[in-house]
């Protein structure tokens, strides 16, 4: 006969919760397309050492607003003119207010009688006003290009695309035709043309932007909208009576924003070039206004004898931008690993 | 082929007018006036420079005789050189122009072709990381801020090469140097990329399984495949060319167009801005079409869009 089993509660044992049916399963955790980026991103060194960069730099340059007065930054103050760097403590020569006059090194502080308790951290320009109040408003008007460049770039770029594409047929020729139009005047010129039209300055810059910036984002997004817009999503959408506007939001947008970012982190380096180039050669922001082209220009007279007054502001620049380009090239390879090498 | 041609031909004359007239307008919005001396003249003076350079006459009329000006290759009288004709100004200063960017470009894309293939052939090694941070620092420090540093320590401080002035060779080599790092920068990426590619295609493969040297292989199979994709980037370069040239020419005073193009800004000169401004649409809209003809006879898997249209 069958032996009987005597079973009770007490012959069996709930399982460890860890060894639940899941332990099975192979699968890492799901995530979603920024948390997937945003891992490969942070595998590129010089990619998120460089969003440290203009984080740090967007910080101070924002951050510095109420402590920067616009009126010191223009008001000149002749006794303290063309000092060189001094930073209290430290005793290396180009940091510690001498400079090299004629190959021997001058306390030009104490030349000039400057009180024992005034410094300034990397020196002043031509007319007395500290270079470090002044690079760093520039970086803020440099930021704030960059910021409306991308802001132009998002708007009119993204749905002109958009509308080119999703159109179609004559709307999307003639559309076309406009963005050859614009984008076969050197941007340059364009540029010009505003400068003349209205009175050099901030506004002009941006009104230029705001013309020629958003063309090439325009073009990819038009030609990633064509492609989308036979997927079965956007037909299933289409045939459930979506309207266009909600399509596009809700369907085009999301699946575009690869792109969409991509393109920014060109167009930032490009804005920030374009700015200290025109105040460079004296039709965007002139002095007294400040900005780092026109550093770079006020800096580029004295070369030879105060070299730091080019030096800096050349250095800030040319961080910013590679912060910019690394930044750019890392969010490529994150968002699009196809194209990664 | 020839269809498409003519399209874009069209389209191309249909630009240039479209830039024409707007420039046109646009100057006439502008704020100040050419004499700048203009207190000290009397409304008769005045009134007779007005004649003298047309200005008296309705706005229309002035855009009339502007277009078909231009039509005959009359592009007016400079303001800021009294009787000289822009077409004069513009072609006594093409040749440095011209020179300038045409060696640029030539020693970027050189270099750069260079620089990308060995970094190609040379993959995740130290010399492909060197030249990437060499191309990202072309891409990135400003060509005005290169020029000032060339001038200041090679010109001046080691006394290699003339400081400024346009005369022999010498007197290019800076700003060739100035105006070529962009494109070297950008070309030295391309190419690196694309030889990437290519070198882990099947037939490289074969070339290496037949025996060909390491130089054989890029230089016959390779490079030539990887170059063609280069033809695309002309029409940007050409735009960063004209760009630099402002201020590069600006830098080493060289009389070129770009130097002349930011002085005509500085004084008003609207018959020479209008010249220059036409001058640098013409000269992108022809490039990019050649660049669009050239990459369809190089390149037979491109069809020309549009061609069956």
């Amino acid at each position: 006969m069958e032996e009987k089993i005597k079973l009770n509660s007490d012959s069996f044992q709930p399982l460890a919760k860890s060894e639940s049916l899941d332990n099975e399963k192979i699968a890492a955790p799901s995530l979603t397309f920024l948390q997937d980026a945003w891992m490969r991103l942070k595998k590129n060194k010089g990619a998120v050492v460089s969003l440290f960069i203009v984080l740090i730099m967007v910080v101070v340059a924002f951050g510095s607003t109420p402590f920067i007065d616009h009126n010191s930054l223009v008001k000149s103050a002749p006794k303290y003119a063309n000092l060189p760097a001094k930073i209290p403590g430290v005793s290396i020569n180009g940091f510690n207010g001498k400079l090299k006059v004629a190959g021997k090194w001058v306390d030009e502080y104490r030349q000039n009688n400057v009180p024992k308790d005034k410094y300034f951290v990397l020196g002043t320009d031509y007319l007395g006003r500290s270079l470090a109040e002044r690079i760093i408003y520039g970086t803020k008007i440099s930021l704030i290009v960059a910021l409306v460049a991308t802001f132009f770039d998002l708007t009119i770029g993204v749905a002109y695309g958009i509308i080119s594409g999703w159109k179609g047929g004559r709307v999307d020729t003639i559309m076309q035709r406009i963005i050859e139009i614009i984008s076969s005047v050197p941007n340059l010129v364009i540029v010009v043309l505003m400068l003349l039209v209205l009175k050099p300055g901030m506004t002009s810059i941006i009104c230029a932007i705001a013309i020629s910036s958003w063309t090439t984002m325009a073009r990819m997004i038009r030609a990633e909208t064509l492609s989308l817009k036979s997927q079965e999503y956007v037909l299933a959408a289409r045939t459930l009576g979506e309207s266009p506007l909600k399509i596009s939001l809700k369907h085009l947008v999301p699946n575009l924003s690869s792109i969409i970012i991509i393109q920014t982190m060109y167009t930032i380096p490009t804005a920030i070039f374009f700015e200290a180039f025109l105040s460079f050669i004296g039709i965007g922001i002139s002095s007294p206004q400040t900005s780092l082209g026109v550093l770079l220009n006020d800096g580029q007279k004295n070369f030879q004898f105060l070299p730091y007054q080019m030096w800096y502001p050349a250095i800030v620049l040319c961080v910013l931008m590679i912060a910019f380009n690394l930044l750019g090239d890392g969010l490529r390879d994150a968002f699009d690993p196809k194209t990664r090498r | 082929m020839r269809k498409y041609l003519l399209k874009r031909v069209f389209y191309m004359v249909l630009t240039l007018f479209l830039v024409a007239t707007i420039t046109f307008f646009l100057m006439k919005l502008m704020p100040g006036t050419p004499y700048s001396n203009q207190q000290k003249m009397t409304q008769q003076q005045i009134q007779i420079m007005n004649q003298q350079y047309g200005l008296n006459k309705p706005i229309w009329q002035q855009y009339v005789i502007y277009i078909f000006g231009m039509l005959h290759g009359d592009l007016g009288t400079s303001f800021q050189f009294s009787n000289q004709p822009v077409s004069y100004l513009i072609s006594s200063r093409i040749g440095a122009s011209a020179q300038l960017g045409a060696q640029a470009m030539i020693f970027g894309v050189f270099f750069g072709i260079i620089i990308g293939s060995i970094a190609a052939i040379n993959r995740n090694t130290w010399i492909d990381t060197t030249s990437t941070v060499v191309s990202i620092i072309g891409k990135s420090v400003p060509n005005f801020v290169l020029a000032v540093l060339l001038q200041y320590y090679i010109a001046l401080k080691l006394g290699w090469f003339p400081i400024a002035d346009w005369g022999g060779f010498s007197y290019t080599v800076l700003p060739t140097i100035a105006l070529g790092v962009g494109p070297l920068a950008e070309t030295a990426r391309f190419v690196r990329t694309g030889m990437v590619d290519v070198l882990n295609s099947d037939y490289i493969e074969l070339a290496r399984a037949k025996g060909l040297s390491k130089f054989g292989i890029v230089y016959h199979h390779a490079l030539r495949n990887s170059l063609i994709p280069l033809v695309t980037l002309i029409g940007p370069y050409t735009v960063a060319l004209m760009t630099g040239s402002m201020v590069i020419e600006n830098i080493f005073s060289i009389p070129g167009i770009g130097e002349q193009f930011v002085k005509s800004i500085l004084v008003n000169d609207y018959p020479t801005i209008m010249g220059v401004t036409m001058l640098f649409s013409a000269g992108l809209v022809a490039i990019i079409l050649l660049t669009d003809i050239v990459y369809g006879i190089i390149d037979p898997r491109i069809r020309l869009s549009g061609s069956e249209g």
